[in-house]
Parts: C-alpha cells; sequence; structure tokens
C-alpha cells in the first residue's frame, strides 16, 4: 500500500515519455493551476481554521460533543467527527480544515481520525455540487435529487465508522 | 449558507467562552488560528501542485482518455436513453473519469457542458430530467481511487500508514454511491418523466 503513490506517479510520467508527451512543460502547467486552486480555496480555510479555533479554545467543541455524544454513540460514529460531518455537504475546504483538526487533535491513527479520514475520501459537498450543476442550467425543480445525495452522505457516515471498527478493530 | 453557519460558529464560541470562563483562550485562539491557517495551506499546497502537475502530463498523454474509455460501457448502460455517440453521454464519461482520478478541477467543466446537453435534450424544462438526476447524484456521492490529498494531510499529521485507510474509502464511496443511485433509479422509476418533452430529433 506504501507504494501505491510512487507507482501511480512513475506509470503516469513513464506513459507520457512513451506518447511524447513534454512531461516536464505539462507537469508546471499542472502545477500552476494546482497553484491558482489554492490561491481560490484560502480564504475559506482561514475563515473556516478561526470559526474553529474560537470553537476549541472557548470550550464550545466540549458542550456539542457532550450534546451529541448519545446520538452519536448510538450508531458507534465518534462524537469528535459530528462537526466535520455536519459541513462536509456545504463546504469542501471548511470540512478539509475540521478533518485537519481532527487529525491533530486525536492523531491520524486514532479511531476519531481514521473515521475522519475515511468519511473525507468517500463524500462530497453535496449542496455545492448540487447549487452549482443545476444552476448552472436555470433548472429548479430537482425532484429527488437532494434526497438521493444526502442519503449517500449518511450512508458514508454509518459505514466509515463501521469499516474502521471491521478493518482496525 | 456558509454566512449562517459561519457566523453561527462564531457567536456561539465567544458565549461559551464568556459562560464558561474561557475567554482568555479565547483571545489566544485569535492569533492561533490564522497560523495554523497558513500551516494547513502549505501543507496542502503541496499535494495540490504536485497531483495537479502529474495529473495535467496523464491528461496530455491520453492516459485520461484511455480511463475513460474504459468506463464508458458502464455509464452507457446507466444512461440507456442517451445516444452512446451523443456529447451528452461523451461529457459525463470525462466527468466521471476526472472525478474518478481525483482531478476535481478537471471535472466541473464537463460536468457544465453534460448538464447543458441534457438540458437541451430536455426542452429546457426547468425540472430535472431522470438523467440530469442521476448524473448530479453521482457527483455529489465521491468515487475516488487514490485521495491523493487524504494521504498527504494524514502523513503530515504523523500517520505511521498514511494510506492504510484506503480500502475502507473505496467500500464506503461504493456503499454511499449505491445507495444514491438506487434511490435516484427508484425515483426516476416511481415518476418516469420523457427526456424530450416536444418532438426531439436528437433520440434514437
Amino acid at each position: 500500500m506504501s507504494l501505491i503513490m510512487p507507482v501511480f506517479a512513475v506509470t503516469i510520467i513513464v506513459f507520457g515519455l512513451v506518447r511524447r508527451v513534454p512531461v516536464f512543460e505539462a507537469f508546471l502547467t499542472g502545477a500552476r493551476e494546482g497553484a491558482q486552486t489554492l490561491l481560490r480555496i484560502a480564504p475559506t480555510i482561514l475563515a473556516l481554521i478561526f470559526a474553529v479555533g474560537l470553537l476549541k479554545s472557548s470550550g464550545a467543541v466540549a458542550v456539542i460533543n457532550r450534546a451529541l455524544a448519545p446520538a452519536a454513540n448510538a450508531v458507534g460514529f465518534p462524537a469528535e467527527v459530528v462537526p466535520m460531518a455536519l459541513l462536509r455537504p456545504v463546504s469542501g475546504s471548511g470540512s478539509s480544515a475540521l478533518l485537519m483538526t481532527v487529525l491533530q487533535d486525536y492523531g491520524p491513527d486514532s479511531f476519531a481520525g481514521r473515521v475522519a479520514s475515511v468519511l473525507a475520501g468517500s463524500s462530497e459537498t453535496t449542496f455545492f455540487a448540487t447549487t452549482m450543476y443545476f444552476g448552472s442550467v436555470g433548472v429548479k425543480k430537482i425532484r429527488h435529487t437532494l434526497l438521493a445525495a444526502i442519503a449517500a452522505d449518511v450512508t458514508a457516515m454509518l459505514v466509515s465508522a463501521a469499516t474502521v471498527r471491521l478493518f482496525f478493530g | 449558507m456558509l454566512n449562517y453557519i459561519w457566523s453561527f460558529l462564531v457567536v456561539f464560541s465567544f458565549v461559551c467562552a464568556a459562560l464558561l470562563g474561557n475567554t482568555e483562550a479565547l483571545s489566544k485562539a485569535f492569533v492561533d488560528s490564522a497560523a495554523d491557517a497558513v500551516q494547513l495551506l502549505l501543507t496542502l499546497a503541496g499535494v495540490i501542485c504536485l497531483w495537479s502537475g502529474l495529473m495535467k502530463i496523464a491528461e496530455k498523454s491520453g492516459l485520461t482518455n484511455l480511463a475513460a474509455r474504459l468506463f464508458a460501457p458502464l455509464l452507457r448502460r446507466l444512461f440507456p436513453r442517451l445516444d452512446k455517440n451523443s456529447a451528452a453521454l461523451e461529457a459525463i464519461t470525462m466527468n466521471i473519469t476526472a472525478n474518478l482520478l481525483g482531478l476535481g478541477n478537471t471535472a466541473t467543466p464537463p460536468g457544465l457542458k453534460a448538464m447543458r446537453e441534457l438540458h437541451a435534450l430536455n426542452g429546457n424544462s426547468d425540472t430535472a430530467s431522470d438523467e440530469m438526476v442521476l448524473f448530479v447524484v453521482m457527483n455529489t456521492a465521491s468515487l475516488q481511487l487514490l485521495p491523493a490529498t487524504l494521504g498527504a494531510l494524514r502523513q503530515s499529521t504523523g500517520s505511521a500508514a498514511p494510506f492504510e485507510i484506503l480500502v475502507p474509502v473505496w467500500i464506503s464511496s461504493a456503499c454511499a454511491l449505491a445507495v444514491a443511485l438506487s434511490l435516484a433509479l427508484a425515483g426516476n422509476h416511481l415518476k418516469r418523466r420523457s427526456l424530450c418533452p416536444s418532438s426531439c430529433p436528437s433520440l434514437r
């Protein structure tokens, strides 16, 4: 598993060479686009990290966790990850900020850290994607789209906790 | 929506700090959080630029197209009413492939194009067609083969095995996608809408 990234990267580069792509220039073009993406999400990240910083230092996180713990425990979901799960469908960079907070505070290899990781990898910013795609063509009646999308988010939440328990005991 | 969520978080924190007597920690967080954000951005900067660069090579060398050809038959089954050579199905295939490879930015333009094509096929109605529901739902469920950014975030916070979560991620995404697709298809089945209300020549 640890080789997966290097193997993937080398495959891409070798395939590019075989197809006679100017790989270095292509890389630079892509990396530049990446930098632009980063600049675009930077203000959101800053805003959300700020809010999360306030939440933690004020003791609000502890209050929220205590309130949510019974419901979260009932379905086997770590209460520490609930704030991230709630923000996930709304804001991608916002939930990245919360993911980072969970990884830092509880450790990436803790139960909460693993569940947060799996959830981040298996869910999307539902409301953003729905609004963007339907908004782009002016469709207003989206029928059962949100129902199906939210059901998928809830499924990802439940299954992420279940798989982490299954794989890591 | 974030207007309310964000303001609520800030105000709620202030109230909690006042009630719990954590005001000193709160003022410290004002300064620290900005520095924390920069640290997170630096972690993200490296991995986002690196992978955007690598995936650009994959795109230019036709590797992405090759992958798209692999997924095309599957998608044809999900959208049986679209002509297999239609611009709509081609855009859908490119969008889903890009998402699968973790190319969020590359996925958006063909995604928007797919919506335009489906919208035209739908007679520019303001009600979503079956195909639109299915397509958007697939975009709200994440199916990503190699979550590079996630791995990098885990590594930077000291994970012993950043990618050990890979198989759970696949299982969890597959379950979420299965639920999303089933509900979308069931909903479509319950109240079938014709792809094109009036006479529409682009249908087979």
